[in-house]
């Protein structure tokens, strides 16, 4: 690894102002598991690393009317440790859930997952489905834009010199929704998704007709997307297997998926079409109230 | 489970604590990459970026002034070997071919080939000085399939290389080729045999190159003293191979290098080839200083030795009765980039479960832009088993023939010819069918689908590797407490130090917790062949058997001389020595009065027996296949193996479970996935081995038929549990959904393509 320097700044205005002037050659540390690994293979070769794991103001996680403010430091464990996540944003506890296994899930953070801006990230089709809005800290104005806005491209992302990702704030959770994510890997554990799908449901009072939704895709193109027309197609609809299965068939056709070694184009498009269907009817499941085990890889 | 009335024995077939397990399980045993010495520098490979280049130029002068550099070294600085060929215990290699792979000179064949190597004050300088070293390349079409390489117009790799005929007629044998040997292998009239045959069934099978995966990368620390002498820590499958092939590689006589053994983290016929040592020793000699190199994970993947990708035609002839009469078998094995894949091995390997009388099968040895292939588990036998397995089932469903009735129609046994010649002396192919009939996975009710995207199926699936005799030598020393100490020369890879000290324990009558064994180096210890080829417990074991002999007899002598009666009046017996009118003492009590009867104890024991034995297994799986996504999750399996005599029945178990659990990884997902560039998924993320996750308990049946020809009746156990997962799997696929996959790794994409067009 090449040497650099290290500061572990005390407030996120002397972060900002460290990353400011360091004329974008400096990096934030949150966790470090996507960090540390890209400096070892020296895919970056930052001249200063800004630890900001421990900034308060990156540590929140806080509900008000506002719904939930989460830091974008809090690593995974405190994420699906806290019961209210679990029972009102299940999709987002489903995601960090299986990021890594117990190890990485002690560091590795949601806001970290999003700022690496990988198509695959896991966390991130989980929290365009819970209508998620990222909040910008930098050198002026503090600024919100949708996550599903948030990646440009693979590895890219809005964030300008001298911004960092301080929270994400989640809209409470309207009655009678429910969520759910779920990625497809060969094995059961420790890959990266072939396909992630994240979605959100919202039924009306008679449980049966769907009020609104929201698909979040991952791994079928540059960056997740969020399936705004299919999404919106979904309301008024019946919340039945063959709503889910036409749901899946036309989600093959709004993506664009690579092949790589994790899968070929066509059969990512397979695997979209059968995950939306699973997704939507787990999240419906959750929606009602059901109970809903899901084991992940099975 | 117990085939013939087994002697009782008072140390073989326990489970004593293993010797080193205290050390291994603390941390604190050492392996080669906790080897540290005052002065030590870090070395790093230079490797190459392309899968098929001509090397024009190597400028390092930039990299030779990094301060913190201590040495750069190219082929240059490696003795040169012209068309010499050395035999290393595997047949005759090229010895240019040997150092080529170790530090190229004019071309590189694969991906990862290593050019230059660097060695500074720590690794991360030394990293530095590696991106430093400029190599003008002049980049050439790669050839990655093994057909695609055989063609007349496909690009050479190798100008030297000349098709070896070995059976097989010779055409066009002084024309530069990729197909380095051409063997074949017939016995019987194969024609009149399919003639004679009700049924005929031929199929294509493609397997892709996988790799062991061991835990541990490669690693090496080499010390050219000022004396001319050069010693090398490393972990290694034998030690004194690495210290033959590390003096041919920079022509030393061999007594010129020491090879000293740390804790070896997997090996699986991967930690045979030398590849570091003789790297880092040049760079020592440059410097002057201790020289560590260790590889990263996908150096490992890029450079060391993965098993044959393999294209497979195999033709079956049965009668109507369900008798195997005629079989043929055409094997192409990518060799990678030098000649040398296990394609022999699998043709001798391919119908070795059962007896059928006209056999033929044609093999070929073929270079590919990908590292040259080694040994893994059961080399060559598990692409095979692949195809004659999955056939069997076929025949199994169109005759309507359960699967185990026509594996027993059809086994060989004792007296059955191999179709390379060998005959089977006693063996335990049928037994092993037997034991999975009996047992209660195969007696249960056949699994049943959770759900209408699920299905599930049952598969069976048999194979057969040798057991390797080769040559072993062991000391032992009584101490005057009565333990003795055992230096034998096999690295442990698998719990060996604790079978090795059984065999001795049993045979002088003491406990396994007596004996304390050690590895030595290659000065400690008399020659021994590698730990692999299922050998060690075997012939290691008949040199520790002759090892206690010895002190038994010695033993016998001096309480003769305790007594002071004639030494044939003295007999070493059941732990202890009796002589003339009821005299006894026993071994305890012996050892503590030898200063006073001639002084110290040692016996020696070597072995080089031949083994014509030979280890089957059969396997039962039961599979869920997710048929909209083509996921199979393994739900139960079940492995019986004949082990002969099971030593310490849990290191056997271990074998088998270690075994399967590698063959599910190539049966599913396991695969070296390429484009024109190289491997594209060098990391454990990308290259997927089965988690924990991934893989049932595996229930072990062992079956005992004693081979004849080890004191103890041992058979080798280590590799054959690899042979049967992917056919046993794919015949559980088959029954889930119908679909036959010829093809590995059966990973989801592939599955569901078949899945859908049926
Ligand atoms: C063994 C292993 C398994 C993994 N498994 C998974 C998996 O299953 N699914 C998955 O999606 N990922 C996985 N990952 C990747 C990684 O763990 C996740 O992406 C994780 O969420 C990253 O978070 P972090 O806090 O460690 O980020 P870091 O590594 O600290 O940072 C990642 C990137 O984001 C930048 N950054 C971090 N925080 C901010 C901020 N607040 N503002 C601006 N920029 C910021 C950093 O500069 C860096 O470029 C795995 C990694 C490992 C090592």
């Amino acid at each position: 690894m090449h040497s650099f320097e290290y500061s572990a700044p005390h407030s996120l205005s002397d972060a900002v102002s460290l990353l400011a002037q360091a004329e974008g050659n400096a990096r934030p540390l949150a966790g470090g598991t996507d960090l540390i690994d890209q400096m070892q293979t020296g895919r970056f070769r930052p001249a200063l690393v800004i630890d900001i794991k421990k900034l308060p103001e990156l540590n929140v996680l806080e509900f008000d009317g506002d719904g939930l403010h989460l830091g974008a430091a809090v690593p995974c464990y405190r994420i699906y440790g806290e019961p209210r996540i679990v029972q009102e944003y299940s999709a987002l506890a489903d995601a960090c859930h299986i990021i890594g296994g117990v190890q990485i899930q002690s560091r590795a953070s949601v806001g970290g997952n999003l700022c690496n801006s990988g198509p695959a990230a896991d966390s991130t089709p989980a929290m365009i489905a819970l209508s998620a809005i990222c909040v910008i800290a930098g050198p002026g104005e503090t600024r919100q834009v949708p996550v599903e806005e948030f990646c440009t491209a693979p590895g890219e992302n809005v964030l300008r010199r001298g911004e960092i990702l301080a929270e994400i704030l989640f809209p409470p959770r309207p009655a009678n929704s429910g969520s759910h994510y779920r990625r497809f890997i060969p094995r059961n554990e420790m890959d990266i998704a072939v396909v992630g799908v994240g979605a959100f449901v919202e039924l009306e009072d008679d449980g049966q007709t769907i009020k609104t939704a929201r698909i979040g895709l991952g791994a079928v193109a540059p960056t997740p997307l969020l399936a705004e027309d299919l999404s919106a197609s979904l309301s008024g609809k019946p919340a039945t297997d063959s709503t889910f299965v036409s749901a899946g068939e036309a989600a093959r056709q709004i993506i664009t998926p690579i092949t790589d070694m994790r899968g070929t184009a066509e059969y990512r498009k397979q695997i979209t079409g059968v995950l939306v269907q699973r997704v939507l009817a787990t999240a419906t499941a959750r929606a009602r109230g059901e109970p809903s085990e899901y084991k992940p890889g099975k | 489970m117990a085939i013939a009335d087994k002697p009782q024995y008072n140390v073989i077939g326990t489970r004593p604590i293993r010797h080193d397990g205290v050390d291994k399980v603390t941390g604190r045993a050492m392996y080669g990459a906790d080897f540290r010495m005052a002065g030590l520098l870090h070395g790093v490979i230079v490797r190459s970026p392309y899968a098929h280049a001509r090397i024009k130029r190597i400028d390092t002068a930039k990299a030779a002034a990094l301060p913190g550099v201590r040495a750069v070294v190219t082929s240059d600085d490696l003795p040169q070997h012209g068309a010499r060929q050395v035999d290393l215990g595997e047949g005759a290699v090229s010895m240019r071919h040997l150092a080529a792979n170790v530090l190229t000179d004019d071309k590189v064949l694969y991906r990862g080939h290593a050019v230059a190597a660097v060695a500074a004050d720590n690794v991360h300088i030394a990293e530095e000085a590696a991106r430093l070293v400029k190599v003008e390349y002049e980049p050439l079409p790669p050839v990655l399939d093994v057909r695609a390489a055989m063609q007349p117009d496909a690009p050479i790799l190798n100008d030297d290389v000349r098709t070896v005929f070995a059976g097989a007629p010779e055409v066009n044998a002084d024309q530069p080729t990729n197909i380095a040997k051409h063997l074949l292998f017939e016995k019987g009239n194969p024609q009149e045999g399919f003639a004679g045959a009700d049924l005929v069934f031929e199929r294509e099978f493609d397997t892709t190159m996988v790799h062991q995966g061991y835990i541990e990368p490669h690693n090496a620390t080499a010390l050219w003293n000022a004396d001319g002498k050069v010693t090398v820590w490393m972990s290694t499958q034998g030690s004194f191979t690495a210290r033959e092939q590390t003096a041919e590689l920079l022509r030393l006589p061999v007594s010129s290098v020491k090879v000293v053994p740390m804790e070896i983290g997997g090996g699986f016929g991967g930690k045979i080839s030398v590849y570091l040592p003789p790297v880092a020793a040049l760079l020592s000699r440059k410097s002057g200083r201790p020289v560590k190199v260790i590889m990263s994970r996908a150096d490992v993947f890029e450079a060391t030795g993965p098993t044959p990708g393999s294209h497979i035609r195999l033709k079956l002839g049965v009668t109507k009765d369900g008798k195997l009469n005629a079989a043929e078998a055409w094997v192409a094995f990518e060799a990678g980039a030098y000649p040398g894949s296990p394609v022999g091995m699998a043709c001798m390997c391919v119908f070795a479960c059962y007896d059928i009388p006209h056999a033929r099968v044609e093999g070929f040895d073929v270079c590919v832009n990908k590292p040259r292939t080694n040994a893994y588990r059961a080399p060559g036998s598990t692409q095979v088993a692949f195809a004659i397995e999955t056939v069997v089932d076929e025949i199994c469903t169109e005759l309507g023939v359960d699967p185990v009735e026509l594996r027993l129609r059809n086994a060989s046994r004792k007296g059955t010819q191999r179709v390379d010649g060998p005959t089977f002396a006693r063996i335990g192919m049928e037994e092993t069918v037997e034991a999975i009939k009996a047992s209660s996975h195969y007696m249960s009710l056949a699994p049943q689908s959770r759900s209408p995207d699920k299905q599930c199926g049952r598969g069976v699936a048999s194979g057969f590797w040798f057991n390797a005799g080769l040559k072993s030598s062991v000391t032992a020393t009584v101490n005057a407490d009565g333990t003795v100490s055992l230096i034998e020369g096999s690295t442990d890879i698998g719990g060996t130090r604790t079978s090795i000290a059984m065999q001795l324990a049993e045979t002088l009558g003491i406990t396994a917790e007596d004996v304390h064994p050690t590895v030595a180096d290659t000065e400690g210890i008399g020659y021994t062949d590698v730990t692999g080829g299922s050998r060690v417990t075997f012939s290691t074991g008949i040199a520790a058997v002759r090892a206690a002999e010895d002190i038994c007899s010695i033993l016998a002598d001096r309480a003769a001389a305790l007594w002071d009666v004639p030494a044939d009046q003295t007999k070493y017996e059941n732990g202890g020595v009796t002589g003339p009118d009821g005299k006894r003492i026993s071994f305890k009590e012996l050892a503590g009065k030898l200063h006073l009867v001639g002084g110290p104890v040692t016996g020696s024991g070597i072995s080089g027996e031949e083994s014509q034995s030979g280890a089957f297994g059969t396997h039962c799986v039961d599979v869920e296949v997710d048929t909209e996504t083509g996921k199979v999750q393994i739900l139960r399996y079940t492995i019986a193996q004949d082990a002969g005599t099971a030593i310490h029945p849990s290191y056997v178990e271990g074998q088998m479970q270690g075994g399967v659990v590698q063959g599910i990884g190539w049966a599913l997902n396991e695969e070296y996935w390429y484009d024109e560039q190289g491997m594209r998924n060098a990391t454990f993320l990308d290259y997927r081995m089965p988690t924990c996750y991934d893989v049932p308990m595996i229930e072990t049946i062992i079956v005992e038929v004693p081979a004849s020809n080890h004191p103890y009746g041992v058979r080798g156990v280590g590799e054959v549990p690899i042979c049967p997962p992917p056919a046993a799997i794919a015949n559980a696929i088959y029954q889930a959904t119908g679909v036959r996959m010829r093809q590995l790794p059966m990973s989801p994409p592939r599955l569901l393509a078949e899945l859908l067009k049926s």
